[in-house]
């Protein structure tokens, strides 16, 4: 397998810079990268070559952008677009078809008393409940925005398993109906130098994904340096990936601030590159709608406007789409309401 | 899919003006007493609008007599006889009223001085206050500073403050006179004489006993006759170098001690292995932080040929997304210029850049019709021989030069006059320490910038003055100590 993935330059060229339609075929990274991904040695040249990123100045960055004030129709425009960027999920041991179907109502109609408020982007599920969540959908999309089916796969969250097994993974969710597949790297490969190894089956998923767009996690909470999560973001951008993603949700620390300002600049700094606009998805730990409006001002402030749109920047959370629906109502009302007036799903 | 990029723009977030109950007429605090001054009125102007905030009574020479005689009083009864910790017990008191009266401060010093709300809220302030916790903390352990065991104050401090840091110069150069057992007499800058005056209150309020901070607004005039009247011991002065040496020159033969705090040209030194983005946010906190208007500003940029290009590009970018207006709303990142006269200097000098041959960038973010403001701008391909290169811009305008190797970075960074600030950005920590060890500059920052604690010395070298503010070297220069220029 490793062999086939491995591309040289000859190789055909990405599709126009900035479509954002469609599948890309796979194939090599475009041709200021084409060299880079030859073999392990150039890899690693390439990646352990990326400027450093200084914890102390990044945080100082994030932080301070995080003093924003939003306030007013900015604010409830904030609302709408974050809860419109939400991969709605539940990833848990104990989901059943209930769960999801519940899950599906949330995501179709986040708050049954204001039908205004927007549809989430996603809902994000294991492999063996899409079938169930593509049920629950059918026709949907004939009501507004049609909600994407998002489905864990590649033996998440560990990952730790055979790469023809992950494969197999990420072919039922999508044969099930998934419009996107929520990957896993190998953190173990990567810690240890193994960025060949990584970038191999980020290439393999994505030609099993087909017309899915792929999502990459990186679980930064296991690769510990800001450093590192540079590194990672470039070598899934190298291997097609459409999104890079913060978390699991399965590892403390999942997304922060910080660390989603890494990943924003190597978005910004691929599409500088190569013309290419790729998504970035945190994911785990936010739960207000104040940390989403926090993001959503790094992503304004830190990738640039483009990037607002749920094609290019989602959350991955639950807990956060009922504060956003009571802040909403909030914005309207001009006074709080209980959080026994939003529905528990 | 949709492309269908929302248009998100921030609503104005201003904070109240009210909190800062501004006063229509300030007075001058002497012997413990808020006075009418002998001297004229003067008018503290706006500079986010342009429009005239407060009027402000001033000393004239008697009043300064007054406040000199007082602050001897002070000194000579209860305050150099108070024990150490009882001194202490004083400044924390001021240190908590500054804190309780935060926002009132932070409103009032951006409304005075033009400088963000942001940066009056989490900077100005909070900084203020912690020099007196800071100082308030040694005020009884002077006998630990390697001075001997009971290391004698002055006397009579006469000190004058400059106008970009109103409160903060105030905190800075009260807090450690006091520890040491001195007492004060202070004069503000004559467009920032308000947030002192507040801090006047507080330590009204404190039971400072009357006469140990005297606070006398006046223009240069009552700054020069402060610093040469016989009644004081010790000058403290931060201002601009052209009135250091007048001070210097002055005082000369008069066996007083003198601290300077005066201009500089900072260099901020980036190498091609740098953490380039957060050396951007190191750049663009060197140069825009307060507009430009810091004496350690970073305000000229060496960087390494081979990422030059790469650098500029991002720093552009990222001066791009600044927000440049209302001091009041708390979205904006860099205010007004503090004064009309000092937009004009701003101007002129980025002229003279252009004019010389630099290759001018300037940010698009739109300004305010009314006020004083400056475009962040970025004077690319400048050489060591423009004026921009060489001259204290005081403003938000970054002259470019690249270099190739460390000794060239060293020899650019050292040709100057002043010798302030430096920064130097690697990732190679021996280089670092080679390059500080070598640096000419009496504040060094290694990947990071315009970072101030109370506990680290502050100061400069050349023309940027001598004496260290700040830490257990800043109480120094308020002790009986030989350890730095006594005029005699």
């Amino acid at each position: 397998m490793a062999s086939t993935v491995i591309h040289d330059a000859s190789r055909p060229k990405g599709p126009e810079p900035g479509a954002p339609k469609g599948p890309e075929p796979v194939q090599g990274p475009p041709a200021p990268f084409a060299d880079v991904v030859a073999d392990q040695s150039s890899l690693r040249r390439f990646l352990d070559g990326l400027p450093g990123v200084d914890p102390v100045a990044l945080e100082q960055r994030a932080a301070g952008l995080a003093t924003r004030s939003i306030k007013k129709q900015s604010k409830l425009t904030a609302i709408d677009l974050a809860i419109s960027m939400v991969d709605l999920t539940t990833l848990e041991g104990a989901d059943t078809p209930g769960k999801v179907r519940n899950l599906v109502r949330k995501a179709l109609q986040p708050d049954p008393e204001q039908p205004d408020t927007p549809r989430v982007a996603a809902v994000c599920i294991y492999p063996d409940l899409v079938p169930v969540a593509a049920e629950a959908l059918a026709g949907a999309e004939r009501t507004g925005t049609k909600i994407k089916i998002a489905s864990v796969a590649t033996a998440f969250p560990s990952g730790r398993a055979a790469t023809s097994v992950k494969i197999a993974d990420v072919r039922s969710a999508v044969e099930a109906g998934a419009d996107e597949i929520d990957m896993v790297i190998d953190r173990g490969a990567f810690l240890a130098g193994n960025y060949a190894k990584v970038y191999e089956e980020i290439v393999a998923v994505k030609q099993a994904c087909g017309a899915a767009r792929l999502k990459v996690i990186l679980e930064t909470g296991e690769l510990a340096t800001y450093d590192n999560v540079r590194k990672a973001s470039w070598l899934a951008l190298l291997a097609g990936g459409d999104f890079i993603k913060t978390s699991t949700g399965k590892v403390s620390p999942a997304a922060t601030l910080p660390v989603t300002h890494v990943m924003l600049q190597a978005v910004k700094d691929w599409k500088r590159l190569t013309g290419q606009q790729r998504a970035v998805k945190p994911a785990g730990g936010i739960r207000t709608a104040k940390d989403a409006i926090r993001y959503l001002v790094a992503v304004r402030e830190v990738a640039g406007p483009e990037w607002l749109d749920p094609y290019w920047f989602r959350f991955g959370a639950s807990s956060v789409l009922n504060d956003l629906i009571m802040q909403r109502r909030t914005q309207q009302a001009g006074h709080y309401w209980g959080a026994d007036y939003v529905t528990v799903d | 899919m949709t492309n269908s990029v929302v248009d998100w723009e921030y609503a104005p977030a201003p904070e109240s003006e009210a909190v800062a109950r501004v006063k229509e007429r300030y007075l001058p605090y002497i012997d413990g007493k808020f006075i009418e001054g002998g001297g004229d009125d003067l008018i503290t102007v706006n500079p986010g609008r342009g429009e005239d905030l407060a009027t402000v009574s001033t000393v004239d020479d008697a009043d300064l007599d007054t406040a000199i005689a007082a602050a001897r009083r002070a000194y000579e009864g209860p305050w150099s006889k108070l024990s150490g910790a009882e001194r202490g017990k004083y400044l924390f008191r001021i240190a908590r009223g500054i804190a309780e009266r935060a926002r009132e401060l932070a409103v009032l010093e951006s409304l005075d001085n033009g400088k963000p709300i942001k940066e009056t809220r989490d900077f100005d302030v909070p900084t203020a206050a912690q020099h007196f916790f800071y100082h308030a903390g040694w005020a009884d352990k002077l006998g630990y500073l390697g001075y001997g065991p009971n290391p004698k104050s002055l006397g009579v401090a006469g000190q004058v403050i400059p106008w970009n840091f109103p409160l903060l110069m105030a905190a800075w150069k009260i807090a450690p006179a006091l520890a040491a057992g001195n007492t004060v007499v202070i004069k503000p800058a004559e467009t920032t004489p308000l947030s002192i005056l507040v801090l006047a209150e507080i330590i009204a309020d404190a039971d400072l006993p009357p006469g140990v901070v005297n606070i006398v607004p006046g223009a240069g005039d009552v700054g020069a006759s402060l610093v040469n009247h016989p009644g004081i011991d010790k000058v403290a002065f931060t201002g601009s170098t052209a009135v250091g040496k007048q001070i210097q020159q002055s005082l000369a033969g008069t066996g007083r001690k003198l601290t300077l705090e005066l201009g500089g040209k900072g260099a901020n030194i980036v190498f091609a292995d740098a953490a380039l983005d957060q050396a951007v946010e190191g750049i663009v906190n060197g140069i825009f932080f307060n507009a430009g208007q810091v004496c350690c500003a970073g305000s000229r940029l060496l960087v390494q040929e081979p990422v030059a290009e790469e650098l500029l590009l991002r720093l552009k970018d990222r001066a791009e997304t600044l927000r440049v207006g209302d001091p009041l709303d708390k979205n904006t990142d860099v205010g007004a210029i503090n004064s009309s006269a000092q937009l004009t200097k701003i101007t002129e000098l980025t002229q003279a850049g252009v004019d010389e041959g630099a290759e001018v960038w300037r940010s698009s973010c739109p300004l305010p019709d009314r006020g004083f403001y400056v475009t962040p701008t970025i004077l690319a391909n400048a050489s060591a021989t423009m004026r921009i290169a060489r001259e204290e811009i005081f403003g938000p305008v970054l002259t470019v030069i690249t270099f190739r190797t460390p000794d060239e970075a060293l020899a650019k960074a050292n040709n100057s006059p002043y010798g302030l600030s430096a920064g130097v950005w690697t990732e190679k920590g021996s280089r670092a320490m080679a390059m500080a060890a070598r640096l000419q500059a009496g504040v060094i920052w290694d990947n990071t910038f315009n970072r101030f604690d109370p506990a680290a010395a502050f100061g400069g070298y050349q023309e940027s003055g001598f004496g260290r503010e700040g830490g257990p070297a800043g109480l120094a220069a308020y002790l009986d100590t030989d350890d730095e220029a006594v005029l005699g």
